[in-house]
């Protein structure tokens, strides 16, 4: 892969580039930063209509084979819809649902594949369990456990970070399972004792998961023999969809800061005038256009082995530093105002430390990188 | 310029055909350093090896091979030249020395040139018997092209120059010069009055000046005219067209539409090499490539390396560039001559303390390449107009902020 002589080319469909002008047209009438800062208010977690509009675009089985109700593409679509979600900042359960069906399809039984995957095309919330109160990145540390008793599981632990679990018609949590990780699925019904986080990013609804008196039946554990296989597939597809989302968010931060320093004057000088702001807001340009060439690259490799993987944790690293920089310098190059919640910079900042914190920041997939590559 | 388009067989035959050529023929360690660039050529010895080398490609048919035949060209498909390029940047063969020529003046000419100017001027680039030298920068004007002073005055069916012409690579050995001047200074518009002409060095009146460069060495010089006086024959293009001129020969040099004779004209740095020299360095008596520090280190540059590359890819995908249309090719010179520049430098910080050494000591690494090569690399990033100056242009053109 250093061999300097070969050119990695992106490839980008047909599919993709349709996909990538109707979810920036509907993000941009649906998610302006007026109805953003409403959802962060608001009491439910969802906006139920704008949520069946998604499913009626199709947007939540686009990686999902036709046989279960979806399109049978791939998640490189899935990309180009998050991407323009990324940049306005909207906090839907579609990443999240996204990443549930992968789960089911990467190690579901053919049972739990038929039950679920076409109620999650036609709209059914689903959502992974898989952070613990460690905090650490690691998958397959767990604390959390299921133990067998004739055809009944019973659950044990704490799960952290469970995306729009309050919504969710399915939880696939992650636990320790006679000693190795296992995948098990939890119905909304099953559910008894969920808090709300408190989290920086408020256009995230975040639940913990106390799964201390659950019990589900034994067919509710996702194929053990593919679960390993299936965590690292998860975990891929999530470093790719942050990433877009990241690669949005970037663009939105530094729209932010271009339309205050082409309006703001000090001094009697339209603040972008001063080479101060104006090389770092460039700086800000070009790590996003970089993230950005490297998130459809790794939607181009996806799941190519190694070199999909080397393309994924590439763009998870430049995506979220990209993002940390052009959102903190959003909050500088707004002086005063910037220190305001008012001012939209803190929300891209916040959406920046949330997309670092999950699934790894950029040192950490540098570090697993240079043990693929040095 | 090219005939029917080789079948992918026939390209596949080529491509083994050129890499036998090229492991057989490649010089010999000639016992000094050479240079990464044409504007990097200090002493005569480089200059006549690296001309030689050129000499050898074209007379083996691998230079110019998409030329015209009549001009000695090689009337053959654009896409043979680009195996030949390829092949010469992997195997990492020294450039081709007459850069200007073949990437400049040669597409200019071969486009805008008299059949008398293509009969006189192609063969010569191609052989590297005709070095040519650019004239457009002037001491005053760094990166201000269209305030060109330099004085061309029309004296009868000649014209008189005067002036200076700074950077001029090559400038000592070079037999002709493309030259940007003032024909007219008393338009309203500066651009108006310039003219774009094809010139010979060696006349009365014309003097070379080496300048010696930060890296100790020479190879850039300034070249002083005074009342040097040539033909009106060597305009290209009309008097006072010289703008128009003088951005078609850009556009030729940045390779933008193609024409060029081929051959690589740059050895850029990659970051292999630096993996390379981390696995012989040392630190606290192990590898310098156990150290976690430099391990993330080297996987930023890697990253970097890399996303170079997919910028080129990206840049060619029209809905993926919808909302800043000119943003990857303007910004490809920036982010790519201060990448060389922080790879050459971290290199440098891998040596230990043996980074202090320079070109010439036997313990310095690779002959002091390292060290000559990141001071070399400032010429990326202050010619063709510095890395601030880029940052303003993308701020202003890309992302519509105010004029500083």
């Amino acid at each position: 892969m250093l061999d300097s002589n070969k050119k990695p080319t992106i490839l980008f469909s047909d599919e993709q580039e349709q996909l990538l002008e109707v979810a920036t047209n509907f993000c941009r009438d649906r998610f302006p930063m007026s109805e953003t800062r409403k959802r962060i208010e608001a009491k439910e977690d969802l906006s139920k209509a704008l949520w069946d509009e998604m499913a009626g675009l199709g947007w939540l089985g686009i990686a999902v084979p036709e046989e279960f109700g979806g399109s049978g593409l791939t998640l490189a679509e899935v990309v180009t819809v998050v991407e323009p979600m990324g940049e306005h900042l909207a906090g839907t359960p579609l990443v999240a649902t996204t990443l549930a069906a992968q789960a089911l399809l990467a190690a579901g039984t053919s049972a739990q594949k038929e039950t679920w995957l076409p109620k999650i095309c036609e709209g059914a919330i689903a959502t992974l369990a898989l952070s613990e109160p460690s905090g650490d990145w690691s998958l397959t540390s767990l604390e959390a456990t299921a133990t067998k008793s004739g055809d009944t599981l019973t659950l044990k632990g704490t799960k952290t970070f469970v995306s729009d679990a309050a919504s969710a018609d399915l939880v696939i949590a992650s636990v320790s399972y006679e000693g190795k990780a296992a995948l098990v699925l939890i119905e909304k019904t099953q559910l008894n004792n969920i808090t709300r986080e408190i989290v920086i990013d408020e256009t995230r609804r975040s639940y913990r998961i106390e799964l201390d008196g659950i019990t589900v039946p034994a067919s509710a554990l996702l194929d053990i023999s593919k679960t390993e296989a299936a965590l690292a597939h998860i975990e891929q597809a999530a470093c790719l969809l942050l990433s877009a989302e990241a690669c949005g968010g970037t663009n939105g931060a530094i729209n932010v800061i271009v339309e205050y320093l082409k309006t703001r004057k000090q001094f009697e000088r339209y603040i972008g005038s001063y080479q101060a702001l104006k090389h770092p807001t460039v700086d800000a340009l070009l790590a996003m256009e970089a993230a950005r060439s490297h998130l459809y690259y790794a939607a181009t490799m996806f799941g190519e082995g190694i070199e999909g993987e080397i393309a994924v944790r590439m763009a998870k690293a430049t995506s979220s530093s990209a993002l940390a920089f052009a959102s903190d310098r959003a909050i500088q190059f707004h002086g005063g105002f910037g220190f305001t919640y008012d001012c939209d910079a803190q929300l891209y900042r916040r959406r920046g430390i949330w997309c670092e914190a999950q699934f790894g920041d950029a040192a950490h997939h540098r570090a697993k990188l240079s043990d693929m590559l040095l | 310029m090219s005939t029917s388009a080789p079948s992918p067989a026939e390209l596949d035959d080529f491509r083994r055909e050129v890499a036998d050529w090229f492991t057989a023929n490649k010089p010999k360690d000639p016992g000094f350093l050479l240079p990464q660039s044409f504007m990097e050529v200090g002493t005569d010895e480089q200059f006549y090896f690296l001309r030689d080398w050129q000499k050898k490609i074209y007379e083996a048919g691998y230079l110019g091979m998409a030329w015209p035949k009549e001009y000695g060209g090689g009337g053959k498909p654009q896409a043979l030249q680009d195996i030949v390029t390829r092949e010469m940047v992997k195997q990492k063969l020294p450039f081709m020395t007459n850069t200007i020529g073949l990437n400049w003046a040669g597409p200019l000419i071969l486009n805008m040139g008299t059949e008398e100017q293509k009969k006189a001027y192609i063969p010569g680039i191609l052989s590297a018997d005709d070095i040519w030298c650019q004239g457009f920068s002037e001491p005053d004007h760094g990166s201000d092209l269209g305030n060109a002073q330099l004085k061309a005055t029309r004296d009868g069916n000649e014209f008189v120059l005067n002036g200076s012409k700074i950077w001029t690579s090559l400038g000592r050995h070079a037999k002709y010069m493309i030259l940007l001047a003032r024909t007219n200074p008393n338009t309203n518009n500066k651009y108006e009055g310039l003219s774009f002409f094809l010139i010979p060095m060696q006349i009365p009146g014309i003097e070379v000046q080496p300048i010696k460069k930060l890296t100790g060495e020479y190879g850039f010089n300034q070249t002083f005219f005074t009342d040097a006086r040539i033909s009106e024959s060597c305009l290209i293009g009309k008097e006072g067209g010289g703008w128009a001129v003088a951005m078609a020969t850009l556009a030729f040099e940045r390779g933008a539409v193609g024409g060029q004779a081929g051959g690589h004209s740059m050895m850029s740095k990659h970051v292999s090499e630096v993996v390379a020299l981390a696995k012989v360095a040392r630190r606290n008596g192990k590898p310098a490539i156990e150290d976690p520090v430099i391990r993330d280190q080297l996987l930023q540059f890697i990253i970097e390396e890399r996303s170079q590359a997919l910028n080129g890819s990206r840049g060619r995908i029209k809905a993926l560039n919808q909302e800043r249309p000119g943003s990857l090719a303007m910004s490809g010179k920036l982010v790519g001559s201060e990448y060389q520049r922080r790879l050459n430098q971290f290199a440098l910080s891998l040596q230990g303390s043996n980074a202090a050494y320079y070109v010439g000591d036997p313990l310095a690494y690779e002959g002091g390449l390292w060290q000559r090569s990141y001071f070399n690399a400032f010429s990326a990033t202050i010619g063709g107009g510095t890395s601030e100056v880029q940052h303003n242009i993308i701020g202003e053109r890309v992302l519509g902020l105010p004029k500083s």
